[in-house]
């Protein structure tokens, strides 16, 4: 198909050269890469700043902290957070981590920069749509972020957005009001530039390999953003429609999601016949597939980067595949584990039951991977290969707790308590967390053209990697003694003996967030001051690492590489070096 | 520094398992989504109506129905006609290829058309968003306006492309690939009505 790839390739490949062409509205990937990445960093430090605040006042709840009053004069008056202040930061806490980070950086970020160059291709297939999608993200998350500054600030109803409580305005509470709407408008956004971004990925995936490129050969991490980018396109435009209808039932009338006769503070709200479980429906039906949208680009990154430094490659490497993509297909089937107690038909959640626990199969077959090939493997302990194995320790902390939760009758007692919190913090949280970082000690080099200082980088490893523990396992114990979530404080006669282990949890967290500004001082740091990186410090085999530092504008320089190996061919006996890289025709015989 | 695209010869790259160009792939993976969208409020449709123990059926023959069958008929026909346009767009007939693409979009417009005649008749008999003039179920109107509004938002879209589409192939900015992917789009755009007609129309029918 001459005219195939003829057509694939119709845009120009000159460098710009304006400085506005070149970094704000560039349309070369690595560029939208950094943007996204960028974009990731400063949502996760405000999501961090707000995490700080929460867990300060479950700590205690009446410690004034300095200059909060001046955010929300109405949310924190006497600079004390109101429990409705409360439920809004962790409404934001919650929509930042998990649309503007944890979806953004693995994802869009580090898929933007490296897809591209892992595949062989000089850019994305669509560039011009792939600046779009990084335009309309960067509004989306403009958009959220002024619901800080509008009357009635940030929303209470959760990144879940559950209705009535989102649906029925002001009514609800303070930030029910535009607040809400300005979620719902953003979140509508965000689902566009996701789907954008999806087409880009399947299409540069699939029509851009260069010669020698099959299918077989993709590394890990291509093969993962791969597949997320399937699971986006429709997981999105699930909730797309959802927004909108939502929107529909705040601002025109509507009752979709309102039923009848219900009283809010003494007003019966003029709806009728809606449902509640509509919108839980389709909000979950995005919402699971969502969360393998976080962490399949993280179990992808991890399995690229380990072998580099076990230099020996991962244990089938095909059944590993089979595993991400099993994955995002079971992710589709199980939306309804998250309303075992919503009042769906209690038969029904057999039905999502089964096919959750279902996915643990592949889940802990690529963990059972990961070990049998760190088993025995001479590892070379740099930064990224010790985030890579704090990823999987905390994969299986928080999967563990993924098969209690999984079966209805335990999920009746542990849903809505900090168990529930912990085990997603854990293996949706800090897992894509430790992947990004690995990713970020390891890509950084190519991206910036330094290496970053592996001392700082240990030191905040460890602290990360304890501290991350010190946060989430207590929470494990909180649940089982019955602490409900989304409570702003604990001074209930119950719940009283715990705020010890809240305070303790706080400590942990205000440490552990601190150890992330040793991180953000290296990453800047590095960049003007670290030693040089060569074009393949790790010696590692995939494409990226055949190209100079930092790449080009067209990524290999008007070459066009030809590929010969498999992607992960280290600890080879018999070849010139102890690794091949793709691009190497060097055959050696096995016996 | 001029850098010479290294992708765009065919012996360099691997073949992309479909053998279809980008553009074609990306407009399927959109139809892909666009209909995940379309189940997605049809089934919020379905959900309210099963929960609901008052709907209404108000579509009569004349003239709800006949003028919902007319527009099915100007839709399905234009459907043929954007066929015609993309097979003279293939075999180089430019003239023609625009004189069907004109066609379709004329046809587009003409069920666009229809489509507004009876969303005012329906809001002239009190029907809204909110309101159900039988007393009924007011989700009906939630349903009716929401679901074929995003169908004829993308009739609009379509009617829009498909002129750009007429003007660029005469003066040769698009061509035949560019045509077959606004095909892929129309035809989808008439395969959705396929469903939202009998679901929305025939199964509220008196």
């Amino acid at each position: 198909m001459s005219e195939a790839t003829a057509h694939a390739a119709g845009h120009q490949h000159t460098a710009p050269t304006g400085f506005m062409r070149k970094y704000i509205f560039s349309v070369d990937h690595k560029v939208i890469g950094l943007q996204y990445y960028g974009l990731g960093l400063v949502a996760v430090l405000i999501g961090m700043v707000l995490s700080w605040l929460m867990r300060l006042h479950l700590g205690w709840s009446t410690l004034a902290i300095p200059g909060l009053e001046k955010l929300s004069p109405a949310g924190a008056p006497g600079n004390v957070m109101t429990p409705e202040y409360y439920l809004s930061l962790m409404t934001m806490h919650g929509t930042i981590m998990v649309f503007f980070v944890l979806t953004n950086a693995p994802f869009s970020g580090f898929g933007n920069y490296f897809l591209p160059i892992q595949v062989g291709a000089a850019d994305m297939a669509f560039p011009r749509m792939n600046m779009m999608s990084f335009w309309v993200t960067l509004t989306s998350f403009l958009v959220l972020m002024a619901a800080f500054f509008v009357p009635g600030g940030p929303p209470l109803s959760g990144w879940t957005a559950y209705a009535p409580l989102s649906a029925v305005g002001q009514a609800a509470g303070p930030g029910q009001g535009l607040g809400q709407s300005l979620w719902g408008l953003s979140i509508a956004i965000f689902c566009v530039g996701q789907l954008l971004g999806s087409l880009n990925f399947i299409a540069t995936t699939l029509d851009l390999r260069t010669k020698g490129m099959s299918l077989a050969r993709l590394p890990f991490s291509t093969w993962a953003w791969f597949i997320t980018s399937v699971i986006g396109l429709m997981a999105f435009a699930v909730l797309l429609p959802a927004c909108i209808l939502l929107i529909l039932d705040r601002t025109a009338g509507t009752s979709f999601f309102i039923p009848a006769g219900l009283v809010i503070n003494d007003q019966l709200q003029p709806h009728a016949g809606g449902s509640p479980l509509l919108w839980q429906h389709l909000f979950w039906f995005f919402g699971h597939p969502e969360v393998y949208i976080a962490i399949l680009p993280a179990i992808g990154i991890v399995s690229h980067i380990l072998p580099a430094f076990m230099r020996k490659p991962l244990l089938g490497p095909r059944v590993l595949v089979g595993c991400i993509a099993s994955i995002g297909f079971l992710s589709y089937m199980v939306w309804g584990h998250h309303m075992f107690v919503s009042g769906m038909n209690p038969f029904s959640a057999i039905l999502f039951s089964v096919p959750t626990l279902v996915i643990t199969i592949p889940a802990t077959i690529a963990t059972l991977l990961w070990i049998g090939s760190v088993y025995g493997a001479r590892i070379r302990f740099t930064t990224a290969s010790l985030f890579c194995l704090g990823f999987v320790s905390v994969f299986i902390s928080g999967g563990i707790s993924g098969f209690f939760l999984a079966q209805p009758s335990i999920d009746t007692y542990l849903h809505a308590t900090y168990f529930v919190v912990a085990h997603f913090h854990f293996v949706m949280g800090v897992a894509a967390i430790f992947a990004i970082f690995a990713g970020t000690y390891f890509w950084m080099p190519k991206m910036v053209g330094r290496m970053m200082n592996e001392t700082l980088g240990k030191i905040h490893f460890w602290l990360t990697f304890v501290g991350v523990y010190c946060i989430f396992m207590p929470m494990h114990y909180l649940g089982l003694a019955g602490n409900v979530r989304r409570y702003a404080a604990f001074t209930d006669d119950f719940l009283a003996p715990l705020i010890p282990v809240h305070q303790f949890i706080t400590i942990a967290a205000l440490v552990t967030g601190a150890a992330q500004l040793i991180f953000v001082f290296n990453l800047i740091w590095s960049r003007f001051r670290g030693p040089k990186a060569s074009d393949n410090p790790w010696e590692a085999t995939s494409l990226e690492w055949s190209t100079a530092t930092p790449p080009p504008f067209d990524n290999f320089g008007g070459k066009q590489l030809v590929v010969h190996q498999e992607a992960y061919l280290y600890g080879v006996e018999g070849a010139s070096a102890d690794y091949i890289m793709q691009t190497s025709p060097e055959t050696v015989k096995t016996s | 520094m001029e850098v010479s695209a290294g992708h765009g010869h065919a012996g360099l790259m691997e073949e992309s398992p479909y053998g279809i160009p980008s553009g074609k792939l990306a407009m399927w993976c959109f139809v892909l989504s666009d209909a995940v969208t379309f189940s997605a409020v049809l089934f919020a449709y379905g959900y309210l109506r099963v929960g609901s123990p008052d709907w209404s059926t108000p579509f009569v023959f004349v003239p709800s129905i006949l003028n919902g069958l007319v527009m099915t008929f100007v839709l399905l026909t234009s459907g043929l006609t954007m066929l015609a346009a993309v097979e003279a767009a293939k075999a180089g007939r430019t003239a023609a290829g625009t004189r069907w693409l004109w066609a379709t979009c004329v046809l587009g417009a003409l069920f666009a058309a229809m489509h507004l005649m009876e969303w005012r008749h329906m809001i002239e008999e009190g029907w809204r968003l909110f309101q159900n003039p039988l007393g009924g179920a007011v989700q009906f109107g939630a349903a009716f306006f929401s679901v074929t509004g995003l169908h004829l938002l993308h009739v609009v879209g379509g009617v829009v492309a498909l002129a750009i589409m007429a003007l660029g192939l005469r003066s040769g900015k698009y061509n035949r690939i560019d045509v077959e992917i606004t095909g892929i789009y129309w035809h989808f755009v008439d395969l959705v009505w396929m469903f939202v007609f009998p679901l929305i129309y025939l199964m509220n029918a008196k």
